[in-house]
């Protein structure tokens, strides 16, 4: 905190960092010119690409939408970064997956009830893979936060940081074992049929060895799942934090604690709640994510568990609309990149971003300063 | 007896903050803690709700034994603590404010019925319900922590500095609400700075000098000690 107010001190000397910084300045400008004249090319050359794209990097955003929430609530509730949450995220789509590969949750509803018509079933039967993703890691996020971030709630923040990095570590390599989840990329079983349609002229079905007129944009109804999945989570958390009366007991928390104590609210209950909802994000976004991408690894939760955590910071840690806001900018920097730029680039550009942020606007989009409790 | 303290020591660190302090408040008692700056008459009150660990002593309260009782468990047994500097939950609206001062009642219906009291006793409030908490001014926070307080209808209700940095006006005000609440049957135990104020509304004070109690006795005693009159009355 000291080290921060002393380099906030105004200074009022011209030095030779002040010229840096401009240089700096110019470039950013530079590079953000040279982005925008990429894109209004593509944009120009070919629009239903340059569309296709957008969508693609929507379809990303949203699932990083997912995870960021948890992120920023749980930064909000306790000031931690969880660094394990792309690990939570990960086991979401293996406990998917072993769910419809071992257990055939996905198909209970048809054998259950055989009159059952087919769209329905595989609808219960993928909400029920979901579910058990999510109550798989809401314990496990619960557990992680009572055993290892609890005990060091008064310690220096870096102490809990530090235990965040090791247990996300330990997730990792826990689960590199064999007899986990092995090193393999493991080929995953949707648990629906993926259905796609083209845009050209109105909405088409896509046929099998069919192609596709030029010009077309296509979608496919996973895409629909997860706009309609990420936008349902997130008005529900909207209505539970605005609403309800944990959530409101969630908000005065994060605010003060020990006043929140003196209001009769069990402290610890409210902070293993909202590692809970953030597990459970992520847990859908995971078995979401699974699904679009089917090919799941142990190691699948570190990428995308860092740009959430990027697009966190972009919107301003701490702030709901803030994640979302930012998960959404992150999904299309990728998708744009990917496409444009270079793939391998992709991953570069995300870092670069929270680099940006970190420089011009520590506090995010929506972020306010902290301030100092009086 | 209603709150009984024996023998409470609390340290900061190696500060010796509290130094064995015995005092009671009865059923329908108004009862006054009085002392300077850094007497030890917050941490008295942080000592009680369950905010500080204690270095040893007892805290009985209705009987039981509340020594080690976390804070939000301390809050159900019915003793309410306003908190020295207000601490209304600035991002939270007036009506959240005070919804989580009722956080451990259930009934719906009943928590409307409290709403309703703490607005009688401030009508400001209800004009700036969907007003957020830290927009409000000094008094108004002042009048929100107090309404936050009385809001799980406590037996007890412990007010830190309720006047502080208040107009005149409003410190009047603040006391004739004081009274009320009292009259209504909440006991309360009164930290005050403002000690002529909180000695004219106190049935009992104590007097508290670097953590320790030097003095005890009727409001009405303690006003008129030579000692006390010089020190903290400005007679």
């Amino acid at each position: 905190m000291q080290s921060v107010s002393k380099h906030q001190k105004p200074i009022t000397i011209v030095s030779p960092n002040s010229f840096l910084a401009w240089i700096g300045k110019f470039l950013l400008i530079l590079l953000g010119l040279l982005a925008l004249y990429v894109l209004a090319k593509n944009l120009i050359a070919k629009p239903s690409l340059f569309a296709q794209n957008v969508l693609d990097g929507l379809k990303l955003g949203f699932v990083y939408a997912l995870i960021a929430l948890g992120y920023t609530m749980v930064y909000g509730i306790v000031k931690l970064i969880n660094f394990a949450h792309g690990d939570v995220f990960m086991v979401g789509a293996f406990v998917s997956y072993f769910a419809i590969e071992n257990l055939g949750l996905h198909v209970w509803p048809m054998v259950v009830f055989p009159n059952i018509t087919p769209m329905l079933g595989s609808i219960l039967g993928t909400i029920s893979v979901i579910l058990l993703a999510m109550v798989i890691c809401v314990l496990l996020a619960i557990t992680i936060e009572r055993v290892a971030y609890k005990p060091l709630r008064d310690a220096p923040r870096i102490a809990a940081l530090i235990t965040a990095i090791g247990v996300s570590f330990f997730l990792e390599y826990f689960g590199l074992l064999q007899f986990v989840f092995s090193a393999r990329f493991i080929s995953y079983k949707r648990p629906f049929e993926e259905v796609t349609w083209y845009i050209n002229d109105g909405i088409h079905a896509i046929e099998k060895g069919v192609a596709t007129p030029p010009g077309s944009i296509t979608f496919s109804n996973i895409f629909v799942i997860i706009i309609v999945a990420t936008v349902l989570a997130q008005i529900f958390l909207q209505y539970l934090v605005r609403k309800t009366k944990i959530g409101i007991a969630m908000r005065a928390t994060s605010f003060d604690k020990p006043t929140a104590r003196l209001m009769g609210i069990n402290v610890d209950q409210v902070i293993s709640f909202t590692f809970g909802i953030g597990a459970a994000f992520a847990a859908l976004g995971g078995v979401l994510f699974a699904i679009a991408y089917p090919s799941i690894r142990t190691l699948m939760g570190v990428y995308p568990g860092l740009k959430a955590f990027v697009a966190a910071v972009l919107g301003g840690i701490g702030s709901i609309p803030g994640a979302f806001v930012g998960a959404l900018i992150m999904g299309q920097a990728e998708s744009l990149t990917a496409s444009y730029i270079s793939t391998p680039m992709r991953d570069a550009i995300a870092f670069s971003i929270l680099i940006i942020v970190l420089l011009i606007r520590p506090t995010g989009i929506f972020g306010e300063p902290e301030k100092e409790k009086a | 007896m209603l709150l009984e303290v024996k023998d409470l020591h609390v340290y900061y660190g190696a500060i010796h903050a509290l130094q064995g302090i015995s005092f009671e408040v009865n059923q329908g008692e108004i009862v006054s803690l009085i002392g300077a700056n850094g007497a030890g008459k917050s941490t008295t009150l942080r000592a009680l709700s369950g905010l500080i660990r204690l270095r040893s002593g007892s805290i009985t309260f209705k009987g039981e034994n509340i020594t080690l009782a976390p804070a939000d468990k301390i809050v159900t047994l019915g003793m309410s603590h306003v908190p020295e500097g207000r601490k209304i939950f600035a991002p939270l609206t007036v009506r959240e404010n005070l919804e989580m001062g009722a956080y451990i009642i259930k009934d719906r219906a009943e928590i409307d019925r409290m709403t309703e009291r703490v607005f009688r006793s401030f009508p400001r409030l209800k004009e700036r319900i969907n007003q957020l908490g830290g927009t409000l001014s000094g008094g108004e926070q002042q009048m929100l922590a107090t309404g936050r307080g009385l809001m799980n209808k406590p037996t007890l209700i412990l007010l830190d500095e309720p006047s502080m940095g208040l107009s005149p006006i409003l410190v009047e005000e603040i006391f004739r609400i004081i009274k009320e609440i009292n009259a209504e049957g909440t006991s309360i135990l009164l930290v005050e700075q403002n000690a002529q104020m909180a000695l004219s509304v106190s049935h009992r004070a104590y007097v508290l000098e670097t953590g320790l109690i030097t003095l005890a006795g009727t409001a009405k005693e303690i006003a008129s000690n030579p000692q006390v009159k010089e020190a903290y009355l400005g007679i």
